[in-house]
């Protein structure tokens, strides 16, 4: 069972290669303030965190999730089910 | 007083930007006449469309328009009611008939519109606790009827077969499942592979709904669609389509050989709380969906209009969206807005209409110039067709 740290850093590095403006992350960034990603990466990096974790995250959670922080959180509590 | 209206800003903004270069309002077009299904008068100017759905050319057909004032006369101008109250007439149910007939299935249900059937099948169909796995690209209505619903959404990368199997084998075995696909994909004129994606949805455990808007008319042998053209029409579940595309009118359906299909009219809200379509349409689209059973002519037709409108305009040097016609829409992606926008000015002023498709329409925030083509177009006005592009690629640069 994966911990909160190890999601953080999985999700930290997933986020890389869509990082294109090298914003520092934290579990505040938020995608779209912060990150500025447009539904095209979002659907992307989407599919990279699902494949990654073995898990789907509807489009339902992906409209409650914000920050860098609540991924991983729902990324542990999907992978708790 | 907050403004509700002020969320709009960036967008008025843009357009005024827009605007403001010169070019005049793509979005604001008017056909003062339309003298065929290929040629309008726009701005006192004689203009061949090549921006319409029109892909059978249909809407002039003699047999359609008498079918249509015969109605008209008889029944009257509309039906003022409900499907399940006092709104379905002989026409309606006739045209129900015509559909089972050229689908060779045993249901169909009538919509006013096809953005209502995509909206009130996906709904109704998909409640709380089933899933709805949509393509990324899927069209508005398709979206539109997963927000109305209760269902769990998840999208997969566009016509991506893996990433769909991937999704179907990740959700739970005993949950529903509604896959919703489509035939050709509206902006880019590309075929899905439904063959392998039906196949696949059939070994998870999921119902398929596949919308043939596109195609319907045109692709595979009777017409039925991209299912038919690739052998998967008897494992497809649903297929929901339109009247105002190939069939030349307005409305909307959905056919199937379910078992308990017709349970949907009483519990679907966007058929049941709307008034029924006006009798000279159904007239008019039973009328044409007939004709359409026996098209196989024109349909070759559209596919050298397609075929040759493509190979010219990959010759001229414009990026198309598929490496190949794959169906009668030709899309020519655009560096920006601002250069789609001159362009679709340059051609107008040379005296063709196509459609101006801009975000969020389109996938991937690109603009295009989409081009549908009609049957009825003939080989001489596609030769035209490129000329007219030649003279305004150039004169904007674009080429």
């Amino acid at each position: 069972m994966a911990n909160r740290e190890d999601i953080m850093a999985k999700v930290s590095g997933l986020i890389g290669p869509f990082n294109n403006k090298g914003v520092a992350l934290s579990a505040d960034t938020t995608f779209q303030g912060d990150l500025e990603w447009d539904s095209l990466t979002v659907m992307d990096f989407v599919a990279a965190v699902e494949d990654e974790f073995d898990i789907i995250i509807t489009m339902n959670m992906q409209a409650e999730i914000e920050s860098v922080g609540q991924l991983a959180d729902a990324v542990a509590k999907l992978m708790e089910n | 007083m907050t403004d509700l209206l002020s969320k709009f800003d960036p967008l008025i903004k843009e357009r005024e930007t827009l605007l403001a270069t010169g070019v005049r309002d793509p979005f604001s077009l008017v056909m003062d006449e339309v003298l065929s299904p290929t040629v309008a008068i726009c701005d006192g100017k004689e203009t061949i469309l090549l921006g319409t759905y029109n892909y059978m050319g249909m809407t002039f057909d003699d047999d359609v328009r008498e079918a249509g004032i015969k109605a008209l006369e008889e029944f009257g101008s509309g039906t003022t009611g409900s499907r399940v109250l006092n709104g379905t007439y002989a026409g309606h149910r006739d045209c129900e008939e015509a559909l089972k007939e050229f689908y060779a299935m045993d249901h169909a249900m009538v919509f006013s519109t096809g953005y209502q059937a995509n909206l009130g099948i996906i709904s109704t169909l998909a409640g709380k606790g089933d899933y709805v796995i949509l393509d990324i690209d899927s069209h508005a209505s398709i979206y539109d009827g997963c927000a109305m619903g209760n269902a769990e959404i998840v999208a997969f990368r566009h016509n991506d077969i893996e990433a769909l199997e991937k999704r179907l084998k990740r959700l739970p075995a005993e949950a529903g499942k509604l896959v919703v696909l489509e035939g050709v994909y509206s902006m880019l004129g590309d075929v899905a592979p439904l063959k392998e994606m039906v196949r696949i949805c059939k070994e998870n455990g999921a119902m398929v709904l596949v919308d043939e808007a596109h195609s319907m008319g045109f692709i595979g042998e009777n017409g039925r669609g991209v299912c038919e053209a690739q052998g998967v029409i008897d494992d497809v579940d649903f297929i929901i389509g339109t009247f105002s595309k190939s069939v030349g009118t307005v409305g909307g359906f959905c056919v199937s050989n379910h078992p308990k299909f017709e349970i949907l009219r009483l519990v679907c809200r966007p058929y049941v709380f709307t008034a029924s379509l006006p009798p000279s349409v159904m007239a008019t689209a039973s009328t044409s969906i007939r004709k359409l059973m026996h098209s196989g002519n024109k349909r070759a037709h559209l596919w050298e209009n397609s075929k040759k409108l493509h190979q010219g305009l990959r010759d001229l040097g414009f990026t198309l969206g598929t490496p190949e016609a794959q169906s009668a829409i030709i899309a020519v992606i655009m560096p920006d807005l601002e250069k789609g926008a001159m362009m679709w000015q340059a051609l107008l002023a040379e005296g063709l209409y196509v459609n101006l498709a801009r975000p969020p329409a389109t996938p991937a925030n690109m603009t295009l110039l989409r081009c549908s083509l009609c049957a009825e177009h003939s080989s001489e006005q596609v030769d035209q067709i490129l000329g007219m592009f030649e003279a305004a690629g150039k004169a904007v640069g674009a080429i």
